[in-house]
């Protein structure tokens, strides 16, 4: 008897031992070109590292993050008349006295140091007061901004749409080859590419700009691109065509696992196309839909080649986000320590939205 | 029978091929390799004629061999700095002006041994110094002018301006409204916005220079502050910004405004280089007039520097490197690089030599221009830097931003990278 147990224990011993060097050069791999380069990309973000620096980079703490996250506000005053009213200038605007001598490198309030106004809030009349509020890096917390805007339209948008297609070209159509293709296209092509026959679209005297105009002679045509306004939308709709396509080959993919009995017999039970739509076809999507949700979010998120190609962040920040910023510090600028720094909130930030998702859908997934 | 006969041929061919290089060095000393990197892989007049002079050299002696490698301009500094990192740089290469003082600082670069007497005659814009060495020497320069048309000017009524007496800026601005009001224009200037990078310092910074303000304070090279932000360069971004939102320029122009905008006549005048001279010259003949810059301020300025050459800190064979370029830089080269590219001529001899820029010739106000109102941009390791902030600052303000917070955010980024790098002063 414990001569077995001795034996089942040396073969178990000798099992994990094989194991171990078979597992060995996938571990070493992912060792090398995932594991160090991340931990390496992640310990930059706490020195000056320049890219061309011919001197090794020093340590600098927190540096970086302070100026990345750093918010402070500060109360300007403007001169208070004798009849009660402040001062104002030539424009007719409340003359308060100047922020810059406050943000200067040479400030008396070290925190005001190298920031930014990024908005004016609280104006008192009785006091001719304002509160600055001022960021240490303000197209930081725009491009953050502008990147949690894209997910949050992209993500619902994208997946919606291509349960749509998925539920069309799922029917037994005449030619539903040709229209899983057809929608599948722009999967298949570069970013690049896609984004570079865009850029033509968009133009004020592209497509869309000379359909419009067909249709309404009055139309005054719009930059799509170069209108702060306009310029995020624009890149929105072109994302979602970009990708819609090889969602809706994911949700097909889950479409055909729902057995055909279950639609046989809710039939039989009497029920609408609609009842069937929401007792079987959903039930049946939602391990897709984790999936699915999980995916567009991290995608929508590291958004960058559109921006990269057709506006360079611009006009006004308005498209800036933020792996486009650690790019943009990191080798344009060639301060990748900084970069580095933008990355590692990058990184801690959808891991947070990963793992709240994922316990959010938990529930479904079992 | 035939087929047989060409088999062997191709074999004594391929025997003939093997050998060839083995009893040649067998016969006298092989020459040293020395491998040169260029950016004009997609420049094809320009490539052969760095091949020519290659050629020509490796011709003239037989210490030395030259081999070239061409990149595309677009994928070209990459290269250079991924194989600094990987210490494989070549020993010759070429490099944009601006760009020199940061690989000096590098590291990748040795100052040249070039003879004097050759590099004195060199035009100051096509030298690139770098701590009181030269490091780099260009062939060629370009020009900015104002391309417009004889009859533009004639019809508005204005006086041409000269390089003794360029537009003032209530005559620019003069013009280019006289040029809306004619409704003969979609626009009444093309700045090239449809360009991004480079362009904007090299095209825009001499605009802000004109007026008395700049990049950095060149004095010390440590702060922006009071030179970008200052009064000068204030009155300059708003300037700058009326242009767009009055509507006298393209914010962003689509290619075809870019490069035809100004020869097809839909925009009346076109700040850009000399290397766009050529093509509308052909399009408008006589008609069309490349006027000097104006004077927006305190003087008339362009950019000076385009690409030039150095020799790698890691090269083996510096004294061959140097040979090249001083080979190089013989007269009836330079006319050439002139001549064949639409290039500026860039010593004396050069541009009496040279066709079309030579005094009396067609443009020759381009070698005028080149001469006089040239301003290199600022000799420091944080030009790509500073570059890249200036860029960005002059697209909000096109696009609207508020001119004076826009400037003031410009210059904490570039004071705050200059302290970061220690005001790039290395450190032991």
């Amino acid at each position: 008897m414990q001569s077995k147990v001795k034996k089942q224990n040396a073969a178990k011993r000798a099992e994990n031992k094989t194991a171990r060097w078979l597992a060995a050069p996938g571990l070493i791999l992912i060792g090398i070109f995932t594991i160090i380069p991340i931990s390496l990309a992640l310990t930059l973000g706490f020195t000056n590292a320049q890219l061309l620096a011919p001197t090794n980079p020093d340590f600098t703490g927190l540096n970086n993050f302070k100026t990345l996250l750093g918010v402070s506000a500060v109360t300007l005053h403007a001169a208070k008349q004798p009849d009660g009213t402040c001062a104002v200038d030539e424009n007719g605007e409340i003359a308060y006295e100047p922020l810059r001598p406050l943000t200067r490198d040479n400030s008396p309030r070290k925190d005001l140091r190298g920031k930014s106004e990024v908005k004016r809030i609280f104006a008192n009349a009785e006091k001719c007061s304002v509160l600055v509020v001022v960021a240490g890096d303000p197209v930081f917390w725009r491009s953050l901004t502008n990147t949690f805007f894209f997910a949050l339209i992209v993500v619902p948008v994208q997946a919606g749409l291509a349960l749509i297609l998925a539920l069309l070209v799922n029917q037994r159509l005449r030619g539903r080859n040709f229209f899983r293709t057809v929608y599948f296209i722009p999967t298949l092509s570069s970013m690049v590419v896609i984004s570079m026959l865009w850029r033509f679209m968009y133009q004020q005297d592209g497509l869309f700009n000379k359909s419009i105009s067909n249709f309404m002679p009055g139309y005054a045509p719009i930059d799509w691109l170069g209108n702060p306004k306009t310029a995020m939308p624009a890149i929105v709709v072109l994302s979602i065509w970009q990708a819609v396509g090889y969602h809706m080959i994911i949700w097909l993919g889950g479409l055909q696992t729902i057995p055909a009995e279950l639609y046989e017999a809710v039939r039989m039970d009497g029920a609408n196309k609609w009842d069937e739509f929401k007792h079987v076809t959903i039930p049946g999507l939602r391990h897709t839909f984790v999936f699915i949700l999980i995916t567009i979010t991290i995608a929508a998120l590291g958004l960058f080649v559109q921006i990269n190609v057709l506006t360079q962040g611009g006009p006004l920040d308005s498209t800036s986000t933020l792996v486009f910023q650690s790019f943009t510090r990191g080798y344009q600028r060639q301060e990748i320590g900084y970069g580095s720094a933008i990355s590692f909130v990058f990184f801690i930030l959808v891991l947070v939205i990963a793992l709240i998702q994922r316990s959010m859908t938990k529930r479904l997934d079992t | 029978m035939k087929s047989k006969w060409r088999i062997s041929l191709t074999a004594a061919v391929v025997a003939v091929g093997l050998l060839a290089p083995i009893t040649v060095s067998a016969a006298n000393a092989a020459p040293v390799e020395i491998p040169l990197w260029t950016h004009n892989g997609g420049n094809k007049a320009e490539l052969a004629d760095v091949n020519l002079v290659v050629k020509d050299f490796n011709a003239s002696q037989s210490k030395y061999k030259v081999t070239v490698k061409a990149f595309p301009q677009i994928n070209y500094n990459d290269a250079i700095v991924a194989s600094a990192a990987a210490n494989r740089l070549p020993c010759i290469m070429d490099t944009d002006a601006p760009v020199v003082p940061s690989w000096v600082y590098a590291g990748y670069l040795s100052p040249l041994t070039v003879d004097k007497k050759i590099t004195n005659k060199l035009q100051t814009s096509v030298k690139g110094s770098y701590g009181g060495k030269l490091y780099s020497a260009g062939f060629y320069d370009a020009a900015i002018a104002l391309l417009a048309r004889k009859s533009t000017i004639a019809d508005a009524g204005l006086r041409t301006p000269t390089v003794a007496k360029p537009w003032t800026l209530a005559e620019f601005n003069d013009a280019l409204a006289k040029a809306k009001a004619s409704g003969k224009f979609d626009y009444a200037l093309s700045l090239g916005t449809g360009w991004d990078g480079e362009w904007y310092p090299y095209g825009f910074s001499p605009l802000l220079q004109s007026f008395g303000g700049d990049l950095i304070d060149r004095k010390g090279l440590k702060t922006a502050e009071g030179v970008l932000n200052g009064t000068a360069g204030v009155a300059w971004g708003k300037w700058f910004q009326n242009i767009f939102t009055s509507g006298l320029a393209p914010k962003k122009e689509t290619a075809d405004q870019r490069d035809n905008g100004f020869i097809t006549g839909k925009i009346a005048y076109q700040w850009n280089g000399s290397w766009a001279a050529a093509s509308a010259a052909e399009k408008l003949g006589d008609d069309f007039i490349a006027l000097p810059p104006p004077n927006l301020g305190t003087k008339a300025y362009i950019g000076g520097g385009s690409w030039q050459w150095a020799v790698s800190s890691s090269c083996a064979n510096k004294a061959g490197a140097n040979a090249w370029l001083q080979f190089a830089l013989q007269t009836k080269y330079l006319t050439k690089f002139a001549d064949d590219l639409f290039n500026l001529p860039i010593t004396p001899d050069a541009t009496k030599a040279s066709k079309i820029f030579g005094p009396g010739s067609k443009y020759s106000e381009f070698a005028t221009f080149s001469a006089t109102f040239a301003l290199i941009r600022p000799a420091t390791p944080a030009y790509p830097v500073i570059a890249k902030i200036y860029e960005t600052a002059t697209k909000d303000i096109i696009n609207g931003a508020d001119v004076q917070k826009t400037l003031d955010g410009a210059v904490d980024q570039i004071n705050k990278n200059l302290k970061d790098n220690y005001y790039y002063v290395k450190k032991k």
